[in-house]
């Protein structure tokens, strides 16, 4: 075995820890800042074992889609609903813990079972290596052209969902007292319309119908 | 002088291919079970994006050890990572509603729709 080999071994080992360990501290860990910031740890972990698959440009493009975009948007959703609350407690929730982690491992061991046990066609064709970049171009503006448009389509589709979702609700007048709009009633907090003490009683709503 | 056959290495491929695709199964099952028993509706998402993750893993390794030359398994990672982007987008903006409106991200409370 060369030093190019176990270099490569020893990088596969350390980045492979540092994915499942990352991975189950997202999971577990009780804090969801600690959580979004290890998040952010396994995608340069991934992005690393793709360097090692001779794949440089979709490792960039998980460096900057993931670690960028992903990471942060989540860390600004966490700070946006950051509120401290105690989570009511649920009856049998340690059972289902259990029961789910014993579904997961069983399923852990399915895909072992598959990976370990199918014959794999190795060695497959020689890795283009380098080449990559050049090849996933011409791969998307000739057989793979249809969905790279639609590609965009959908990031336009999702970027207005996003904005339409996530905006506050700007009327010309107020819906409920009538008066006309202006910054402080766009700056105007709004009563929360399902929550239980907000909900129309039942009686009303039965005399109505 | 020729090289040593020290240096005279080719392509190196000694991590296997069943290397990666354990480490992918490893990931995906986390995913699974955050997925179930998380409370939190972030952590939620942040599970969903693991899972894809694992999911990314396996079609970068089948592409480099079997489809060396067509590397059409990277082509679909990048389709993977820009579709996890609009669905990372649009969730966390139904969140940020849902937030608005029940003003709780706890997921055992979102139960608008059961019956």
């Amino acid at each position: 075995m060369s030093i190019a080999d176990s270099t490569q071994f020893l990088c596969f080992l350390a980045l492979s820890a540092a994915v499942l360990l990352g991975a189950l501290g997202v999971v577990l860990l009780p804090n969801i800042v600690y959580s979004a910031f290890l998040l952010g740890g396994v995608f340069l972990a991934v992005a690393g074992l793709y360097l090692l698959l001779n794949a440089s440009f979709v490792a960039a493009a998980q460096m900057m889609i993931y670690v960028g975009a992903v990471n942060v948007l989540i860390l600004f959703a966490i700070m946006l609903v950051n509120k401290k609350e105690t989570l009511a407690a649920i009856p049998g929730l340690a059972v289902r813990r259990i029961l789910s982690g014993a579904v997961c491992a069983g399923l852990l061991g399915l895909l072992l079972r598959v990976d370990f046990t199918t014959p794999w066609a190795l060695p497959g064709p020689e890795s283009v290596g380098e080449g990559a970049t050049i090849r996933i171009g011409e791969h998307l503006f000739s057989d793979y052209l249809l969905p790279f448009e639609l590609a965009s389509v959908l990031l336009l589709m999702a970027m207005i969902g996003a904005i339409v979702l996530a905006r506050r609700d700007v009327f010309s007048s107020d819906v409920i007292t009538g008066e006309g709009v202006d910054q402080g009633l766009i700056e105007k907090t709004r009563t929360p319309l399902l929550l239980e003490k907000n909900l129309p009683n039942q009686s009303v709503l039965e005399k109505t119908s | 002088m020729s090289l040593s056959p020290v240096l005279a290495f080719t392509l190196p491929t000694t991590v296997p291919l069943q290397g990666f695709l354990a480490v992918a199964a490893v990931l995906f099952c986390t995913g699974v079970w955050g997925l179930i028993n998380s409370r939190n509706a972030v952590r939620v998402l942040m599970s969903i994006e693991l899972m894809l993750n694992a999911v990314n893993i396996n079609l970068m390794s089948f592409s480099s050890y079997l489809d060396g030359q067509l590397i059409r398994g990277q082509v679909f990672t990048i389709f993977v990572i820009t579709v996890a982007a609009a669905e990372a987008a649009v969730g966390l903006a139904i969140l940020l509603s849902l937030y608005r409106n029940r003003e709780t991200v706890d997921m055992e409370r979102f139960n608008l729709l059961r019956w």
